[in-house]
């Protein structure tokens, strides 16, 4: 089975009174690399179970590949999985981890090994195989997890917080190795994390969930460029986005007004016409600009702290009216607490969200 | 927002009832009933008259039940020379097991608390030697102690049957209460010493306060192992201390003639009533002590 | 951290009972009774010693032979009965059954019963005028027999059932608590293989046990050793000596029969025993609590 698509289609698991999902669309493009992303008890997890078969759903539909799987079994499903705690068969050596669903399913014999040393050769875990998963090393152990899922050959890889129980150098050195995986078999991969940096560099496109709904379906670029909401935008990014509380004003020129200081908005994509209502202002600190004292837009900013961080330094500051934000600058300048620097926030970085709701505007 | 906490909630296919799900019923109903019989007999037999139980079934309902096997066996049933009823082996049970179960408590938690947390030279292979020993049966005890006792001058008696059921009782508490204060967080201590608290008040103030959970299972194993105990009664008790398992052994199995099956019953369900109590009574903490007292060393 | 005076010794004393009880009983006593095998006590322990004269009367002596076979055999059938029988309610129960706490209870209650009230019960209902075979006869199947209870060739496999109905409960209970360890993600991966449930019981699961089936079987062949309450409540060695065990040999010898040098040979024979079968446990434990 080779690189399926899935669409799933009104979606409704709960159990009890407890609604997790209700009324889910999503559609993944055969080859696509889908990360669902949110923090604890979004529900992405229970949406990848869900397409797996593992848990019940109690409306909807699911279809892989074209076909209606939503009250089929796992192992009918044309699917494959890793899971967080890498689930080896603690008493089995690799090889035999590898290849016993494929031996109790009835895979001729020939087939076995020939995918079993295809995968082994991909994964690097040619010299391991003899070894059980005692004398493996946890990134040793992830790949043989997603070494069985690969024998499988199915149409959907589904991957739940795989680099989750890693350390953060194991956790980068497998995040390559899965994104050359993809990059290689062209293999259809849903991808559950919370961590926003993995689906940043990983994704085809990104799906952040909260409260059981998918808040925003998009690529990494246009989901860190444009937020859809403000849960959206603190969610993604390092170091957070600033937010400053505000209202446009609409005396002449389009404008956000905080306190004593204005910010030009001519040339924003606003959604819709923008009432008077209060609004949020949103801008990453490296896209904070410091210009010179004589650019007549530039808005004072008092500097409080500076963070040093490596190649960069974060400087946190005071916009007149005491509002605190971050920007991102460089190492070398001379820059301290006291200073005043002139600030401009260009108009294409920004994202105005409405104080009440947080959609964006 | 009612948030759920991955991992994933427990619920997950709807089991419907296959040919495998109703075998599985099958085999539980069938062994459950294995399980049952024996309890169900007695009790419907204890509720019998003799002439009942000569013509009929044993598992036949009682057509006019009765509770006078039931007072019979409680007041008169004949243990050995005396006919006073085993309410006698009650009480001396009852005798036998309180003192037992708060002292063997007391020194194994006293003991458990020791090797916990002192280092004192020597404790891990004191431990070690109470695990190894602790399967040892019986039967090579028995004699050189009932020597140490008879030339003690205790011979048998309430006193030798406490310090008994206390010395043999000695090795599994103090593996609970070892494992258990090991378990908790060493700051607890240490801040208590730094609080300036001693050995005796560390113990008594702080520690078993936090053991409850401990203290109830092993009151629960205590309770049942000495109620239940035999040997150990038989053989130190003494004859006017004679446990309830001792007394029932010898109402039954020494009758001459017919047998007063009825009688019997009634008295074995008396003998086996504490321990039930206690069983149902204590739900989940019965298997925590099955769990605490299986993890030998 | 350093520990002052007075608390130290408070320590040390507190462990005094605990030493005391190793050093007396444990240490000495055994010693004692190893001791007095090696000589020809009689209703009194003297100190002739006599080597192994006591051992060699044992190999000769009828009751004891019978003894250790009944015993051999109790242990063989109930150890692989109770580990099968508790096994498959273990998992039985893991099947998430309706009513779990109720079945586990009825399971698990022969375990908090005395083993005299054990032995009587299961003496009446083996009994052939009494018991099963009675009632099956009452039934209407005339020629049913169940009387093993008073033939010599069976009297043991009595003990045997009244055993595994007592002990199965202590089983699955161990082994419930090894089964609820296994990790849910390896039963989802094993889903996702396309296992069927059978297979992951016996591929996966069972040998994840390992720990788990190795408790249970020293726990219970440490209880086969002590076998004492249940033979004397039930059959009291009969029919004649078909359902002698060693403990009730070695009581019986110690006071009824006043040998004490046959007895206390015996009594080390199954000290023997008992070392044998504990002695690789506790050992395969501690190399297992060093390594992890």
């Amino acid at each position: 089975m080779q690189r399926a698509n899935v669409d799933i289609k009104g979606l409704q698991i709960g159990f009890g009174g407890l609604k997790v999902l209700d009324n889910l669309d999503l559609h993944v493009a055969p080859s696509e690399f889908l990360v669902l992303l949110g923090p604890s008890g979004c529900g992405k997890s229970t949406l990848l179970n869900a397409i797996a078969g593992l848990i019940d759903v109690r409306g909807g539909e699911i279809h892989i590949g074209d076909r209606d799987v939503t009250f089929a079994e796992p192992k009918d499903r044309g699917i494959a999985m890793v899971f967080q705690s890498y689930a080896l068969y603690p008493r089995m050596t690799v090889r035999r981890n590898m290849s016993f669903g494929l031996k109790v399913a009835g895979t001729p014999r020939e087939e076995i090994d020939r995918r079993l040393a295809e995968a082994a050769q991909m994964l690097r875990l040619t010299e391991l195989l003899e070894r059980r998963p005692a004398e493996l090393s946890g990134g040793q152990r992830q790949r043989v997890a997603i070494g069985r899922a690969l024998v499988r050959h199915a149409g959907v890889y589904l991957f739940d917080e795989p680099l989750s129980n890693l350390d953060a150098q194991l956790r980068a050195e497998l995040r390559v190795e899965i994104k050359r995986l993809h990059a290689r078999l062209g293999a259809t991969m849903i991808y559950v994390t919370h961590d926003q940096i993995e689906a940043l560099t990983l994704a085809d496109r990104i799906a952040v969930m909260q409260g059981g709904v998918i808040q925003q379906l998009d690529t990494p670029k246009m989901i860190y460029r444009a937020p859809v909401n403000r849960f959206v935008a603190s969610f993604v990014g390092s170091p957070a986005m600033n937010f400053i509380p505000g209202r446009i004003a609409r005396d002449g020129n389009a404008a956000f007004v905080a306190g004593e200081s204005r910010f030009s908005l001519e040339a924003y994509a606003f959604r819709g016409p923008p009432g008077e209502a209060p609004a949020v202002l949103g801008i990453r600190p490296e896209h904070v600009e410091v210009t010179g004292s004589d650019d007549a837009a530039a808005v004072p900013a008092r500097v409080e702290m500076v963070e040093p961080m490596g190649a960069d330094s974060l400087i946190w500051c005071r916009l007149a009216d005491g509002t605190a934000f971050s920007l991102r600058h460089d190492a070398d300048a001379q820059v301290q607490g006291g200073d005043t620097l002139p600030v401009r926030f260009p108009t294409e970085a920004l994202s105005l969200f409405d104080a009440k709701s947080g959609q964006r505007l | 927002m009612t948030a759920l906490a991955e991992p994933l909630p427990a619920v997950r296919r709807r089991t419907r009832m296959t040919p495998a799900r109703w075998g599985l019923y099958a085999f539980i109903l069938i062994t459950a009933l294995y399980f049952l019989l024996p309890l169900y007999v007695m009790v419907v037999t204890s509720l019998k008259p003799m002439a009942e139980i000569r013509q009929g079934n044993l598992l036949a309902l009682p057509m006019s039940p009765s509770i006078d096997a039931w007072i019979k066996a409680w007041t008169s049933a004949c243990t050995g020379l005396t006919c006073q009823g085993i309410k006698v082996g009650f009480f001396n049970s009852l005798r036998i097991l309180v003192p037992s179960v708060v002292i063997s408590i007391l020194v194994g938690s006293l003991t458990g608390y020791a090797l916990s947390l002192w280092r004192v030279r020597g404790a891990g292979i004191l431990f070690g030697a109470m695990m190894v020993v602790a399967f040892i049966p019986y039967q090579l005890f028995i004699y050189p102690l009932v020597r140490v006792f008879a030339v003690t001058g205790l011979g048998q008696s309430l006193l030798t049957i406490v310090i008994i059921h206390t010395i043999f009782g000695l090795p599994t508490m103090t593996l609970l209460f070892r494992n258990y204060f090991s378990s908790l967080p060493i700051e607890l201590f240490k801040a208590a010493r730094v609080d300036g608290a001693g050995f005796y008040q560390i113990y008594a103030y702080i520690m078993m306060p936090m053991a409850t959970p401990m203290i109830v299972v092993a009151v629960i194993l205590q309770t049942t192992g000495i109620w239940n105990d035999f040997i150990l009664g038989l053989v130190f008790a003494g004859r006017d201390n004679l446990p309830m398992t001792v007394q029932l052994n010898n109402i039954v199995n020494s009758t001459q003639g017919e047998r007063a099956y009825n009688v019997d019953m009634a008295a074995t369900l008396l003998t086996a009533l504490l321990p039930l109590v206690v069983y149902f009574g204590s739900g989940r903490w019965f298997v925590r002590g099955i769990a605490a007292g299986a993890v030998k060393g | 951290m350093r520990l002052s005076l007075s608390s130290k010794t408070s320590a040390i004393s507190a462990l005094l009972p605990a030493l005391t009880v190793m050093l007396v009983v444990y240490i000495g006593a055994t010693g004692w009774t190893v001791w007095m095998s090696l000589t020809n006590s009689r209703m009194l322990p003297n100190n002739n010693f006599v080597g192994l004269r006591q051992y060699e009367l044992l190999l000769g002596n009828d009751r004891w032979i019978t003894s250790v076979h009944n015993i051999v055999i109790y242990g063989v059938l109930l150890v692989s009965l109770a580990l099968t029988v508790g096994f498959l309610l273990a998992v039985a129960i893991d099947q998430r059954v309706r009513a779990e706490d109720t079945i586990r209870s009825i399971y698990l209650y022969p375990y908090s019963m005395s083993f005299v009230v054990t032995g009587l019960v299961w003496q009446w209902l083996l009994n052939p005028t009494l018991g099963i075979q009675h009632v099956l006869r009452s039934w209407g199947f005339q020629n049913a027999t169940f009387d093993w209870i008073v033939r010599p060739e069976t009297a043991i496999y009595c003990l045997v059932i009244a055993g595994v109905w007592q002990a199965s409960g202590l089983v699955m209970a161990i082994m419930l608590a090894g089964l609820r360890g296994i990790d849910d993600e390896i039963w989802k991966a094993a889903r996702v293989d396309g296992l069927p449930k059978w297979r992951v019981y016996v591929s996966i699961v069972i040998p994840m046990m390992g720990a788990s089936f190795a408790t249970a079987a020293v726990l219970l062949s440490t209880a086969v050793v002590r076998l004492y309450d249940l033979s004397v409540a039930m059959t009291n060695g009969g029919p004649g000596i078909a359902s002698e065990v060693p403990a009730k040999f070695v009581m019986d010898h110690l006071f009824e029969r006043a040998n004490i040098g046959l007895a206390t040979a015996a009594a080390t024979m199954m000290l023997a025993t008992v070392i044998a079968v504990v002695a690789p446990y506790l050992y395969w434990r501690a190399r297992k609590g060093e390594i992890r």
